[in-house]
């Protein structure tokens, strides 16, 4: 009997706890802003489910194979979505990338090395 | 069921798996035949992009060649040690005791046909393309440095510190070993390497880029012609790159 009670304590404390927890901590929908909307390579379920596998294919071609002017490819991506007030598509949570990287909690290795900028002066003579 | 008839049907199933792979692998094998169709406007096995270098026209204290190359591929001088920043292609002063005989030349990443740094890369991030060109698949280095200790030329370099003003055309970043890639955006768009072409505007033509296998190719015929050589010949790994002059 005396466990049971401590039982029934137990679940509301957790109950309250979690309700609590859940209540404070709101996850903000990103607030992504679509600089040029229009026709995106894919449709959007595929784009928001694949577009890392997109890219992953074709990364090899390009790198590995020297085949150039693909539909998907990540400066598309940036040619697009970079912000029009930063140029970028990082540095803030209303950019394209970092957005919804933040949101799902996913990490976002493209551009240590890339460029996040458009804009920036591509090849022949390019300045850094 | 005996044994004998449980065999016979392991067997019957085995040989049903394997007929099923082989369709499998029939599938990926056509995928293969398509791609390589579509990869004949990429890097061709018929090209081999090489290089000559006239140590006779290049001048001691012209680096024309290497600002165009940090332009190029935005390699910035680097956060205060100098020992650490990236040299895709660095000049050298050779000296001959005996005579006096000065030499200056350009080194760089030799684009080997047997590149060692491809042979030692446990990732096979290291990788030559179709036409002759030695890459570094950054996606892949996991920057052990192991190409870096196997490379004669000391070509290869690793990025300590990350890096933020990226052409966007070259990605390079932190934890990645890079070298010379010989302007592959730029020969990807039928231009020559930025070096070759700031050699030529300084009006030196020290420098001579094109296909090592083409006989009607500028380069192809100079070497025919005239006598060049091959830094570390004696190590057989057949570089892309030649001297003319050493």
């Amino acid at each position: 009997m005396r466990s049971n009670t401590f039982g029934w304590l137990l679940a509301t404390a957790i109950a309250a706890f979690s309700s609590v927890t859940w209540a404070e901590v709101p996850v903000p929908k990103p607030a992504v802003t679509i600089e040029n909307p229009g026709e995106c390579v894919a449709p959007l379920e595929v784009i928001r489910r694949t577009h890392m596998d997109l890219l992953k294919h074709q990364r090899d071609k390009t790198l590995r194979y020297g085949e150039h002017g693909a539909k998907i490819k990540l400066n598309g991506c940036i040619d697009c979505h970079a912000s029009k007030k930063t140029g970028s598509v990082l540095g803030s949570q209303e950019n394209f990338c970092q957005g919804c990287h933040a949101y799902v909690a996913v990490k976002l290795d493209c551009f240590e090395c890339h460029q996040p900028k458009n804009g920036m002066v591509k090849s022949a003579g390019a300045k850094p | 069921m005996s044994d004998h008839t449980r065999r016979k049907f392991l067997g019957a199933a085995g040989l049903t798996g394997l007929a099923g792979s082989g369709l499998a692998a029939l599938a990926p094998g056509v995928h293969l035949i398509s791609l390589a169709a579509a990869h004949a406007n990429g890097a061709s096995s018929k090209v081999r992009w090489g290089m000559l270098v006239d140590t006779t026209r290049c001048a001691s204290g012209c680096n024309a060649c290497v600002t165009a190359c940090a332009t190029e591929n935005a390699i910035q001088p680097g956060t205060g040690r100098p020992a650490q920043s990236s040299q895709w292609i660095r000049k050298i002063e050779l000296n001959e005791f005996k005579t006096g005989r000065a030499l200056s030349l350009p080194m760089m990443c030799q684009h080997c046909e047997q590149p060692p740094c491809v042979d030692v890369c446990p990732t096979g991030a290291s990788f030559k393309r179709a036409d002759g060109i030695v890459l570094v698949d950054r996606h892949i280095c996991i920057g052990c440095r192991y190409c870096m200790m196997a490379c004669p030329y000391k070509a290869r370099s690793f990025v300590h510190e990350p890096l933020t003003e990226q052409n966007p055309e070259v990605p390079r970043g932190k934890g990645c070993v890079e070298s010379c890639t010989l302007c592959v955006q730029r020969i990807d768009k039928g231009q020559q390497p930025a070096c070759v072409e700031a050699c030529t505007k300084n009006g030196r033509s020290a420098m001579l880029f094109g296909d090592l296998n083409d006989p009607a190719s500028e380069i192809a015929k100079r070497i025919a012609t005239t006598p060049t050589s091959q830094v570390r010949a004696d190590l057989r790994l057949n570089p892309g790159v030649r001297y003319q002059g050493i």
